[in-house]
């Protein structure tokens, strides 16, 4: 175990090195930001002052070489537009982006896995085959229609919800958390909810498939025949072997929530990490970009770790060695 | 060998009577079991034989009230001990299943959970049909293990299937049934996919516990070699019908039905070196489209015009019934049918 620890550690290493080579270049070749953040009144030697003063003048190498260095000891650049270490803004608006992504995930499991359990072991019912239908919409709206809409039904005509911002927070471990109170929670369900309906889908469409799939299997007749309760046969001997594909894709679905749920953080004004990087991304704010999207693969990688050691604690089948 | 009484003497544990399990597809309502009636005595084995899609298997799911949709029981009587098992209610059965019936499925590979540890898999049965505490209920499992022939079962409780061979698994599944001490047992070819040496070790250990418990015993399966060391009774089944009934040795050594006589003649022992194996002509027909009259008729070297009525199901012998206008072995002038 400590042996594959250790080994996975050292390739997550080598796929940052190597994704941050790929971003690096991927953002020179993107455009000068100079062109955007200099004002065109600017003479030549105020123009070369601030290209000094940027890094900008070197060659790509060395400045990339030089951004490594600095890296290393935890410096990821300062943000051209605000003057500040882009990685402190990244993580300012980090807990937004976070409980938000969290939030829709918790609501997907919540609702999706209930759902499809029903409309996997009675899949013939009327209520089966209106979840499957409902289902298909949630695939199919668009997260900034359905946004739009929950806006005006639960905002502007029930009057219930908020509809912008975070409301009021608390501040935990030295970051500013909206679902600790109440004016936040409320904030935060309709964002939550707007991100969690794809989810809500794809969980249910997931385990229905799983339960049709295991409930032919004869260790379910066998449990069967064994004199179990219906609910012992679903809840244990079911439902443990249809939660491994629902681990693998509620992860990734988790990480690029987290990465790009930009929509929503838009159409809802949520002050998260997808509305800076489209701002820095307008501006060329090359450091906050190339922070950003490093943060974005450190959050992957870490991901996909914690979906390895679920699948060795969920299929005993499955072991973590260090080959 | 004469018949023997002492095989009637013993209270049967399960009569079935004319059991009817159809499956209403919509292609059309498949007979699945269409008119099965056997006996099951107690201490005693019951082989029940046929090819596949004979409706061996949803015999025993039957009794166990295993039988999923689009399937069910339409008809006929399952007496377990006098009651009859087709008129409980789900949660009745449910109480029988595991305790007074169990049952032990054809492929070990696939009957344990891959994600629950053996003792969850043992302990669960056990509090399923007895209040005991975890601890008693481990050490049932532990016993009923040891009991089964594996070897430290302690340490073999806290292991998960994968880690056990495919006869070790069989051994598990058969402890489990038998963790209730049940009165009955269908066992559904539970060493067709076992090779060999384990095959033979399984059988006598089964035959040992069921000699020691009591435990009656309806052996599923297709091979008659395994039937013929094992079985008190034997049952023929072809399209879901039973077509012969009778003690073992005697249904082996002269059988009545052309069927059961063209399964004997299949078994490849039996033929001799060098001549082409033997076997029975045709395929088992589409119990969607069954020929009218005796089933096997199309098929049967014997069969004849009358053959296109159903045959009555009758006693041709002493202790011996099969359905078959013109049977073997009967001596002309006894055939009672």
């Amino acid at each position: 175990m400590a042996v594959y620890l250790l080994r996975r550690l050292l390739q997550s290493a080598l796929v940052m090195l190597a994704m941050s080579v790929i971003v690096f270049i991927g953002i020179y070749a993107i455009g000068n930001p100079v062109e955007i953040l200099i004002s065109p009144e600017a003479d030549q030697m105020e123009r070369e002052r601030a290209i000094r003063a940027l890094g900008l003048d070197l060659p790509l190498w060395m400045q990339y070489l030089s951004f490594l260095k600095n890296a290393l000891q935890g410096d990821l650049g300062r943000s051209f537009v605000f003057n500040e270490p882009a990685l402190q803004l990244i993580l300012q608006r980090m807990p937004a982006t976070l409980e938000l992504a969290f939030g829709a995930t918790f609501i997907a499991l919540l609702v999706g896995l209930p759902l499809g359990l029903y409309a996997g072991l009675k899949p013939n019912s009327f209520g089966a085959k209106t979840v499957m239908a409902g289902s298909i919409l949630g695939f199919s709206l668009p997260t900034f229609w359905v946004g739009l809409m929950m806006i005006m039904v639960f905002a502007v005509q029930l009057g219930w919800l908020p509809s912008t911002g975070r409301g009021q927070t608390v501040e935990v471990l030295g970051l500013r958390w909206s679902f600790l109170t109440w004016d936040g929670l409320q904030h935060l369900i309709m964002p939550a909810m707007n991100l969690a309906l794809f989810k809500i889908s794809l969980v249910i469409r997931l385990t229905r498939a799983g339960v049709r799939e295991t409930m032919l299997m004869d260790y379910v007749k066998f449990a069967r025949a064994k004199g179990l309760s219906p609910a012992r046969v679903t809840y244990v001997h079911v439902f443990k072997n249809i939660l491994i594909p629902v681990v693998t894709v509620v992860g990734l679905e988790l990480g690029s929530t987290i990465a790009f749920s930009v929509v929503t953080e838009s159409v809802f004004a949520w002050p998260g990490m997808g509305k800076l990087i489209i701002d820095s991304i307008n501006v060329l704010d090359r450091p906050v970009i190339v922070a950003y999207l490093m943060m974005i693969v450190l959050m992957f990688i870490t991901i996909n770790l914690l979906v390895d050691l679920a699948y060795s604690a969920l299929d005993p089948r499955v072991r973590l060695e260090g080959k | 060998m004469a018949q023997t009484p002492t095989a009637n003497d013993a209270s049967p544990v399960l009569e079935v009577r004319d059991l009817q399990t159809h499956f209403f597809t919509r292609a059309g309502v498949v007979k699945a079991v269409d008119g099965v009636s056997f006996t099951v005595r107690r201490g005693k084995v019951l082989g029940l034989v046929g090819e596949s899609g004979s409706g061996k298997t949803v015999t025993g799911f039957s009794i166990l009230g295993l039988v999923d949709a689009p399937g069910r029981i339409a008809g006929g009587s399952i007496l377990f001990h006098g009651q009859d098992l087709a008129k409980l209610s789900e949660e009745e059965m449910r109480q029988l299943r595991g305790n007074r019936i169990a049952m032990i499925f054809q492929d070990p590979m696939m009957t344990l959970n891959p994600v629950l540890r053996i003792d969850t898999q043992m302990i669960e049965t056990v509090q399923a049909h007895a209040k005991v505490s975890r601890e008693e209920a481990r050490q049932r499992a532990r016993d009923t293990l040891g009991m089964v022939g594996i070897p430290s079962p302690e340490e073999r409780l806290k292991a998960y299937p994968h880690q056990f061979s495919g006869g070790m698994r069989q051994r598990v599944a058969i402890a489990i049934a038998l963790l209730h001490r049940p009165e009955l047992i269908v066992a559904d070819e539970p060493t067709t996919a076992l090779d060999v040496t384990i095959q033979a070790q399984i059988l006598a250990e089964v035959q040992k516990l069921c000699a020691q418990t009591g435990t009656a015993m309806i052996w599923i399966t297709h091979d008659l070699s395994v039937v013929a060391g094992l079985a008190d009774d034997l049952a023929v089944m072809y399209a879901g019908r039973v077509v012969e009934r009778g003690p073992v040795s005697e249904t082996l050594d002269a059988p009545l039905h052309p069927y059961t006589a063209g399964l004997i003649g299949s078994v490849p022992s039996r033929n001799k070196r060098g001549e082409p194996l033997r076997q029975i002509p045709g395929m088992t027909p589409s119990l969607l489209n069954l020929p009218g009259g005796c089933a096997f008729r199309t098929r049967c070297p014997k069969a004849q015009e009358k053959c296109r009525q159903d045959p009555p199901f009758g006693e041709l012998l002493p202790g011996r019934e099969a359905r078959c206008f013109f049977p073997y072995n009967v001596p002309a002038g006894e055939a009672a049918a």
